[in-house]
């Protein structure tokens, strides 16, 4: 049996990359009090856009911009939903997810019909063979800025009190003159950007392509990582960590004629399983945020 | 407006003009408008519902009113929000805690004054302890509020209104939860604000605290402002009167009526029984089965315990929370829990109820050892309990009959339906017993305080226990349901049942218990029969001045 130490390191950060932007951006908008359940359409949206953009541009950048500039406005409409309106935040995310996936998938049907669209030139090179290394660089800036940054500004600036305050008080952070409405917009705004970059970055940078069931669940999967890390950075980024190197270890024995035996759905399931037990296991005492999932509204 | 000049000396600092608010049909304030000088302390009383909050809430900009204005220094303000409030010098401690559980004292403190960029945290706490130390509080500022206890998230309430430089401040019933050294200290702060030239506008329900601490009294009733008194001219009847709506001569004539009502009028308004008035206040005594007395008048005499606890012991982390606790409360008989907030009183009201566990000792009710029972078990052993988190102590959403008999819930079952009839029928005998002003069908959380109190102890009475435990039984409660709750009690002792009291209101200890201990640091530290129990012997003790 051979399994490539190294190689499966380098699979692991990439496949971690995408749950390390949309992870942070689930956790930043939890910390508001917002559960973001459009993660999963917001990534697809911004896989889509990403795409689209790269593809009529001819320039990989252009379409990171735009994957942003969706995520923002995704954002700003799931905060329309849930802060403006006030409605309940299950159903707007979930609405949310499946209104944008809809779209994407309509658009994408009409403007490719049948065949199957390649990007000419798709964002940088990307980790091959057994140097570690050799990452995208948005898999750096996922691991080695927005991490740290995100750490310091919710520990260590007036931005993370007041996001604190918001998603765990909101009447003393409106007794205190910070604007309820202000700040969850911000965050879900910032938050869902950097989901669209996670999904931009399937398409971009690991695939050069667009297909239907490009991030199939991931958005789930950050999900359960953000409760799992109770809302703190690094446990986030471990966790995405663990499953990426599960689902990395999955896909090795997959090719490895030593389980032939396994169905391969189940090793597919491996991953998500592991997301089950940390969940059952680290979540059964989670303190959930003060003002999670409630809307805020003065007297 | 002509000629004005001669009206007031000072030019008003703070102005409401004709404040009115509805919600659906009530008029939580209607047409009120109000002034208060610089270095005037403007007190305001009331009863709970007529209005107070709204009123301070529509001046710091947290309720948008329908009508009126608000002005500082004669300019009219637009404030919509809190940080309008701020900016125009207003600073506020509100009734409910606005504070961050999750974060320290010094964030909270800090919360309203921080920009987006980066925090100096060192920088901030060294302001924040100056400012606890002008407030005259002291805390340690790295604690996590979540883990400070009421009175002390009371302190921090104070500290941050008073953090930022502002010209009036607005107290809302900042007293409910604070020892009276507590208070002292802060009528001390209050004092040095006045001195400063601030504005002061404090809420406020006890009668004594306002003679003590303001200039000027404004009385509030059903959102109209009723009387408008110099402090120091007028007589506390006529302010009860104004409160309650009934006539001078009325609250006059009950006051000398030597029934059981003069003692607890008295004990509701806060005032103690006046030395200069011998005569009365002897009749006061004798006539009433409270303080002192119950050894010669009670009827039911005390008996063998109903309560007892020996050697208890909670530790958690490490530390003792409750510390070898002997105590025991017999039959007939109230015993007052005295301390300062966050020495164990809590704590032990959790352990009494079964949700927190009993590190050693034993605990028996009615001579049952319900040490490691369930909270059933212990309902069935005969302890009543009425902790001090009303809202947590029922569910909101249901109707005040499903409250009623949440913790009986067997006993209103026929072949695991519920019986409906059964229900309404306890309901609607409980709502005429305790005088409930709600409907079966109602929400719980609908209720006032005075009614949700109303619906927790006829819950606990009807269960007809052999020993109550209540906790800060009549916290922001008007006079009247205050006056209901400890004629509950009293009867309750009358009928032979055991009731231990925790209370942070010295003077409802000592107006209702035969005995009183004073606990400190989780460890009891003085018993003493109620006579002996002066205020300034319990405040020594509280301080920790008798323990070795
Ligand atoms: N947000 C609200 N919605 C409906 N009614 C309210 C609201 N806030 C307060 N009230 C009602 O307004 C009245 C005055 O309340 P409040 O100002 O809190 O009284 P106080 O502070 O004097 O005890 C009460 O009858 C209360 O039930
Ligand atoms: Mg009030």
């Amino acid at each position: 049996m051979s399994i490539n130490l190294l190689a499966l390191i380098g699979a692991m950060l990439t496949i971690a990359t995408p749950l390390v932007w949309a992870g942070i951006g689930e956790l930043i908008t939890e910390r508001s009090g917002v559960l973001n359940l459009s993660i999963e359409g917001t990534m697809y949206l911004g896989a889509f856009i990403g795409f689209l953009a790269a593809a009529r541009s001819g320039s990989p950048w252009v379409g990171l911009l735009a994957a942003v500039v969706s995520g923002v406005v995704a954002g700003a409409l799931m905060a329309f939903f849930v802060v403006t309106l006030g409605l309940n935040q299950h159903v707007s995310g979930l609405g949310l997810t499946l209104l944008l996936i809809a779209i994407c998938e309509f658009t994408f049907r009409l403007l490719y019909a049948g065949d199957r669209p390649t990007l000419d030139d798709k964002f940088a090179v990307l980790f091959r063979g057994t140097d570690v290394l050799a990452q995208h660089w948005l898999t750096y800036v996922g691991f080695l800025v927005l991490a740290p940054v995100t750490w310091w500004v919710l520990r260590s600036t007036g931005l993370g009190m007041r996001l604190h305050a918001v998603g765990e008080s909101f009447e003393a952070a409106d007794v205190a003159g910070i604007s309820v409405t202000a700040t969850r917009y911000v965050a879900l705004m910032v938050g869902s950007a950097l989901m669209a970059i996670g999904g931009a970055f399937l398409t971009l940078a690991v695939l050069g392509s667009f297909t239907l069931d490009i991030v199939s669940g991931r958005g789930w999967v950050c999900i359960a990582l953000v409760i799992f890390a109770r809302w703190r950075v690094w446990p986030a980024v471990l966790g995405a960590l663990i499953f990426a190197g599960m689902d990395a270890l999955q896909l090795q024995l997959a090719i490895t004629s030593a389980f032939d035996a396994v169905p391969g759905e189940l090793m597919l399931a491996l991953p998500y399983l592991a997301v089950i037990a940390a969940l059952a296991i680290g979540g059964r005492t989670v303190r959930y945020p003060g003002s999670y999932l409630k809307a805020y509204r003065r007297a | 407006m002509t000629g004005g000049a001669t009206d007031t000396v000072a030019r008003p600092l703070l102005e409401l003009t004709g404040i009115t608010k509805r919600y659906g049909d009530l008029l939580a304030n209607d047409d009120v408008s109000l002034r208060v000088a610089p270095g005037e302390v403007v007190a305001m009383l009331g009863e709970n519902g007529a209005g107070k909050s709204t009123l301070m809430k529509v001046v710091y900009g947290l309720v948008r009113p329908d009508a009126g204005t608000v002005a500082v220094d004669g300019r009219p303000l637009d404030i919509s929000s809190p940080k309008d409030a701020m900016a125009a010098g207003i600073g506020m401690v509100t009734q409910e805690f606005s504070l961050v559980e999750t974060m320290t004292v010094t964030d909270n403190v800090a919360l309203s004054g921080t920009g987006l960029g980066r925090v100096d945290r060192a920088e901030t706490r060294r302001r924040v302890v100056e400012a606890m130390e002008r407030v005259g509080v002291s805390l340690d500022p790295d604690r996590l509020v979540g883990s400070l206890s009421i009175g002390e998230r009371q302190r921090v309430e104070i500290v941050k209104a008073l953090f930022h430089d502002c010209r009036v401040v607005i107290l809302d019933e900042p007293t409910a939860v604070l020892t009276p050294q507590d208070v002292r200290a802060l009528f001390e702060t209050v004092r040095r604000l006045r001195t400063a030239g601030l504005g002061i506008l404090v809420v406020s329900h006890k009668l004594r605290e306002v003679a003590e601490i303001s200039d000027r009294v404004v009385v509030l009733r059903r959102g109209r402002l009723v009387g408008d008194r110099v402090t120091a001219t007028v007589r506390d009847e006529e302010l009860a009167a104004l409160m309650m709506g009934g006539s001078t001569d009325e609250v006059a004539a009950a006051t000398a009526t030597p029934a059981a009502e003069p003692s607890e009028l008295e004990a509701a308004v806060g005032m103690e029984v006046p030395t200069d008035q011998p005569a009365a206040s002897a009749t006061t005594t004798a006539a009433s089965p409270t303080p002192g007395t119950t050894t010669g008048t009670t009827t039911g005499t005390t008996g063998e315990p109903v309560l007892r606890l020996t050697g208890l012991t909670v530790s958690r982390g490490g530390r003792d929370l409750l510390s070898g606790i002997d105590l025991a409360v017999r039959a007939g008989e109230i015993v007052g829990l005295a301390g300062v907030s966050g020495n164990g009183q809590t704590e032990l009201v959790e352990v009494l109820s079964g949700t927190l566990p009993v590190t050693s000792g034993t605990l028996e009710v009615d001579g049952q050892d319900v040490t490691s029972a369930d909270v059933g078990r212990r309902l069935a052993a005969g302890l009543g309990r009425l902790t001090e988190d009303r809202r947590g102590s029922v569910v909101p959403q249901m109707s005040v009959e499903q409250n009623l008999v949440l913790e009986d819930l067997p006993a209103y079952t026929r072949r695991g339906l519920l019986d409906r009839k059964a229900v309404r029928a306890h309901a609607e005998a409980m709502i005429e017993r305790f005088d409930i002003r709600a409907r079966p069908a109602d929400a719980v959380a609908t209720l006032s305080g005075g009614n949700m109190q109303k619906v927790l102890l006829a819950r606990a009475l009807a269960r007809r226990p052999r020993v109550l435990v209540v906790a800060q039984p009549t916290r922001g409660l008007d006079i009247g349901a205050y006056r209901y709750v400890h004629q509950q009690l009293d009867e309750l002792r009358t009928e032979g049942a055991g009731v231990l009291l925790v209370s942070e209101d010295l003077d409802e200890l000592r107006a209702l218990s035969d005995r009183v201990v004073v606990l400190f640091r989780g460890e009891v530290v003085g018993e003493m029969p109620v006579a002996e129990a002066s205020p300034d012997r319990l405040g020594v003790l509280m301080a920790g001045g008798g323990s070795s």
